[in-house]
């Protein structure tokens, strides 16, 4: 037993062990992707199924007012569709963790109370980055094009990130509430299902019923799509009148901040309190 | 933690001796270790309620334990009587309602970090990633405990090494046997080399050969001075690894000693006789014991009861002569000296409870019929 190898104090710096115990735990989520390459399979499987199923089988049916391409119309929304659904299956890793009780053996070892949590966000970052790569190349190959500038490129491409990151928060959050992963399931869909499609992603807001609109018009997943739609140059005919239509990159990063900042300090002091 | 709560456990109020009769009545002599020892676990009236729905579980009822250093301390009972939670108290995961408890001198609650940096945990359940190959769990282990990229991998090799796993090293845990994946867990507590080692109920559900290689690597690490704090519901294997056991039932430490100590408490020999017809088990019992069923242990499967033996060997002939008399055949009859089983009974009231599957034959085994 070597002098060196004796545990530091764990007061050290507490910062700069936050940032490495979360890049251990972001490493060892990045390991299992290709032992359990179903799941990333699985994953891009769907987004293109639902590509496929609204350029082809619905497309036809759903007009753009001006006549744009609704595959170009289409994927902004795809992209935002799967990054939200990705919170979802964070949602379900997170409560196999506890379940499985590694949670347990992260909790009793002198390891920053954040790492687990921003791990996970972390993974789940550089892990939906490579998720939407895939997508855009499908995008691409069904005629998806981008009409603006390099930088608007990104920006859009930063937006969606930052997204994933915040809905990220959201989905650990929730997975430390659910008592068994088939819960966190239901638990999932039931809520990100609605928030895709009571959105702007796949049809216009206006045919909606009045009294949904305004939730259409100022879901996140909206504003995102309206976004990106915008810095991408894809046809975005459904921004009528009032704030969400007039600023939707804003809209999207206020968003963000509040999703982190509400849903970041509840999932670490849940994690604290875990099995109290 | 915030200092309101830190008050309320200093300003808890004086335990209450225990209130609750024992079953049988029967006291249990505690001895806690000799004063001026250094102690690696001091836990004093821990109390720990649980709500299930509308109904409360009182899953603790004042624990007091104290683990002298580099020694073993054994914590035996049966499921639910309140081992896992203390366990789970003292290696911060779980609140106590009251009480307190300090490990080499740092506190449970207010001083969380500093027990984590210098405790090592393994659960009930093996808690490795299974998508993940032996030797990055160790690895990532080490890493969180504070070690640097070297000193992990390092760490990582010598614990395969010395826990048999280098051959399986990198492959992932999924493809490994219920026993691998027990000594991975158990690798995995000492890779930030812990002062104290808590190991919860570590070969539950293991079988016979695993858990002979379980126990011998956890000699090894006692061996090496690591102080160790193990809950098991197997008698034998309190038998086989603890310096000391304490016996926990209801919430609370009803006995302590040494195997010998607690057998001895329990004074005298048993007579143990084997009928060979089923039926007859409970006329044999009649012939063999007048005095409360408490004392008496029928394992209907084998056919093998168990009861005092006053007077020894004479006592033996003379029941030998009764059941003769009584015209009821037996396949086996002896004396022998109490066993833990015997303890956990009479202090108890009920047997050890036994998982399926452990091959020792404890699954049939009934409380003296009554």
């Amino acid at each position: 037993m070597s002098a060196i190898a004796t545990p530091r104090a764990a007061s050290a710096n507490s910062f700069r062990q936050a940032v490495s115990d979360g890049l251990v735990v972001a490493w060892r989520n990045l390991k299992r992707v290709p032992r359990i390459p179903e799941l990333a399979i699985f994953a891009i499987i769907q987004s293109i199924m639902f590509v496929l199923l609204f350029a082809f089988v619905f497309g036809g049916a759903i007009p753009l007012p001006d006549g744009g391409s609704y595959r170009e119309f289409l994927m902004p929304g795809i992209f935002a569709q799967t990054v939200a659904f990705a919170s979802a299956i964070t949602a379900i890793g997170m409560t196999e963790d506890v379940k499985k009780g590694i949670i347990d053996r992260f909790r009793s070892m002198p390891m920053s109370r954040s790492a687990v949590l921003s791990g996970r966000a972390i993974f789940d970052l550089v892990y939906q980055s490579f998720i939407v790569l895939v997508l855009m190349i499908s995008g691409f190959a069904v005629g998806w094009r981008v009409h603006g500038t390099v930088l608007e490129f990104f920006a859009g491409v930063g937006l969606l990130l930052l997204f994933t990151f915040a809905m990220s928060w959201v989905g650990i959050w929730m997975g430390l509430y659910m008592k068994t992963v088939e819960t966190a399931q239901q638990m999932g869909f039931t809520i990100i299902f609605p928030l895709t499609f009571v959105s702007n992603v796949f049809v216009p807001p206006e045919t909606m019923p009045s009294w949904l609109q305004p939730v259409a018009k100022w879901n996140p997943v909206s504003t995102l799509t309206a976004a990106t739609r915008d810095l991408w140059g894809n046809p975005n005919p459904y921004a009528s009148q009032g704030f969400p239509a007039e600023h939707p990159a804003l809209l999207t990063i206020i968003w963000i901040v509040i999703m982190v900042a509400i849903f970041g300090p509840l999932g670490v002091r849940k994690y604290r309190s875990l099995s109290n | 933690m915030s200092t309101h709560l830190r008050e309320a456990i200093l300003d808890a109020p004086p335990l209450e001796p225990p209130t609750k009769p024992n079953p049988n009545g029967f006291v249990g002599v505690i001895r806690e270790p000799a004063p001026g020892k250094p102690l690696a676990v001091v836990a004093e009236g821990l109390v720990k309620t649980y709500t299930v729905g509308k109904s409360t579980v009182q899953a603790l009822d004042g624990i007091n334990l104290t683990v002298e250093e580099g020694t073993v301390l054994g914590l035996l009972g049966p499921n639910g009587a309140g081992k896992t939670t203390t366990v789970r108290i003292l290696a911060t995961l779980l609140r106590p309602d009251a009480g307190r408890a300090t490990i080499m001198g740092h506190d449970v609650v207010t001083e969380a970090d500093a027990v984590r940096s210098i405790i090592g945990l393994s659960g009930q359940y093996a808690a490795v990633d299974e998508h993940l190959t032996g030797r990055e769990n160790l690895y990532m282990f080490g890493r969180l405990y504070q070690l640097s990229r070297n000193d992990a991998k390092r760490r990582a090799k010598e614990l395969l090494e010395q826990f048999a796993l280098t051959d399986a090293a990198d492959r992932v845990v999924k493809t490994y046997s219920g026993g691998m994946r027990r000594r991975l867990d158990l690798a995995g507590a000492l890779a930030g080399h812990p002062r104290l080692l808590v190991l919860d109920e570590p070969t539950t559900g293991l079988d016979p050969r695993s858990r002979i290689a379980m126990w011998d690597a956890i000699r090894d690490r006692v061996r090496e001075g690591t102080t160790l704090l193990l809950t098991t519901q197997y008698l034998e294997e309190a038998d086989e690894l603890a310096h000391s056991i304490a016996v926990v039932d209801q919430g609370r430490i009803i006995a302590r000693g040494t195997a010998d100590e607690l057998k001895s408490d329990i004074g005298g020999e048993r007579i143990e006789v084997v009928v060979t017809a089923h039926e007859q088990i409970d006329a044999a019992r009649h012939v063999l014991w007048n005095g409360p069923d408490a004392d008496v242990t029928i394992d209907l499967h084998t056919r093998r009861i168990t009861v005092p033996a006053h007077g020894g060997a004479a006592r033996l002939a003379e029941v030998i002569r009764e059941l003769a008399d009584a015209s009821i055949p037996i396949d086996d009859i002896g004396l022998r000296r109490p066993t833990l089983d015997d303890v956990f009974l009479t202090l108890t009231g009920h047997v050890a409870e036994q998982t399926e599957g452990n091959g020792n034959g404890y699954l049939d085994e009934t409380r003296g019929q009554s």
